[in-house]
């Protein structure tokens, strides 16, 4: 990728906004699901500090979620506001991967879906450090602090769990064994991925793939976990197509603010 | 507490660079690493501090309340060991 442009350059409503648009929600909604999904272990996590420390990574996905929308809603130029398309939109619009809508589970289901995730999330956003289009640049570089965090967390979570003892170790190659499978869609590049990497705005997935890779295979090989087998799958929620338990994630997320359309506090 | 509970660690953040690290409370945790990674999330999310030391609460020695007569009382009336006999000029103003 060359030098940041300015996506100024880009007209509201064209076909190149309209991609970026799908583009940066895929961004942004991966992080608003599981930002949403981590608030179900608050007051439920093992230990009082881990429900805080589950909430942080929360409160961090979020506020990534927020300035992505934020910037997805000038890209649609409708005038929907960050919340209206947080809130408001149906299932089948959100463009956020399917590891993300897989349900918390046990501790071992949520740290291994957290690692899984951080660690590819890393890759993707300090590439997207050098992405032509300023916005994505700063929103990037914002988070990549933060990301950073989120490895380093899980991955050492990960290694507890792994190493642990017998029944945590069982608990999380179980984890595991069921989670792959939805890894194969964020190291998978479509026609998307694709456009964005031909104009410099994204980077290209396998490179990313081999990085992710590589760091999950020495904190798995640490952990005492065995990496299962890749399969092809090719069911994509980047690109609306959604299993069953996205609309239950969102059932509680959208509940308040459809019934009380405007509330504040 | 019962055994079951991680063990427990004291917490010492510094604020800023040139100070001291203050004690601000304790964590559960079941290593060293993570016992950082709750005093991060649980004591510096408001900019609290710049650097954390955590130290096994089994491992830090204290006085025996019993003894506080034994131990403090004998400076209670050597009042000449405060640098109180000194006139501080104007301008110094932190001492």
């Amino acid at each position: 990728m060359t030098a940041p442009g300015n996506i100024g350059a880009t007209p509201q409503g064209s076909a190149s906004a309209q991609a970026r648009l799908q583009y940066v929600l895929r961004l942004a909604d991966t992080s608003l699901i599981l930002g949403q999904q981590l608030t179900g272990w608050i007051g439920h996590a093992p230990a009082l500090e881990e429900d805080l420390g589950l909430a942080n990574v929360s409160l961090d996905l979020v506020g990534q979620a927020r300035l992505l929308l934020a910037y997805a809603a000038q890209l649609e130029g409708r005038g929907r506001s960050e919340d209206e398309l947080a809130f408001l939109r149906a299932p089948a619009d959100y463009r956020c991967v399917q590891l993300v809508t897989q349900p918390n589970g046990d501790f071992a289901d949520t740290l291994v879906r957290q690692f899984l995730f951080d660690a590819w999330q890393r890759e993707l956003f300090e590439r997207l450090t050098a992405s032509r289009d300023v916005r994505i640049v700063e929103i990037a570089a914002k988070a990549l602090k933060e990301i950073e965090y989120h490895v380093r967390y899980s991955a050492g979570w990960l290694v507890r769990l792994g190493d642990g003892t017998e029944e945590s170790h069982a608990r999380a190659q179980r984890a595991l064994d069921q989670l792959w499978p939805f890894t194969t869609e964020l190291c998978t590049a479509d026609e998307l991925d694709q456009l964005m990497l031909k104009q410099g705005v994204g980077p290209d997935l396998v490179d990313v793939a081999r990085a992710w890779s590589t760091r999950v295979d020495a904190v798995l090989g640490e952990a005492t976990l065995r990496r299962p087998a890749d399969r092809p799958y090719r069911w994509f929620g980047k690109r609306g197509e959604h299993g069953e338990h996205l609309g239950y994630v969102l059932a509680d997320m959208q509940f308040l603010p459809r019934a009380y359309p405007g509330a504040a506090w | 507490m019962s055994d079951d509970q991680w063990p427990l660690y004291e917490i010492f953040i510094r604020a800023r660079s040139g100070l001291d690290h203050k004690h601000v409370g304790s964590v559960h945790a079941t290593d060293a690493r993570m016992a950082i990674e709750h005093a991060r999330d649980l004591y510096t999310r408001r900019q609290e501090g710049v650097s954390i030391w955590a130290v096994r609460s089994s491992d830090i020695i204290a006085s025996d309340p019993a003894d506080s007569d034994a131990l403090f009382e004998p400076a209670k009336d050597k009042v000449y060991r405060h640098p109180t006999f000194y006139d501080i000029p104007d301008e110094v103003k932190t001492l």
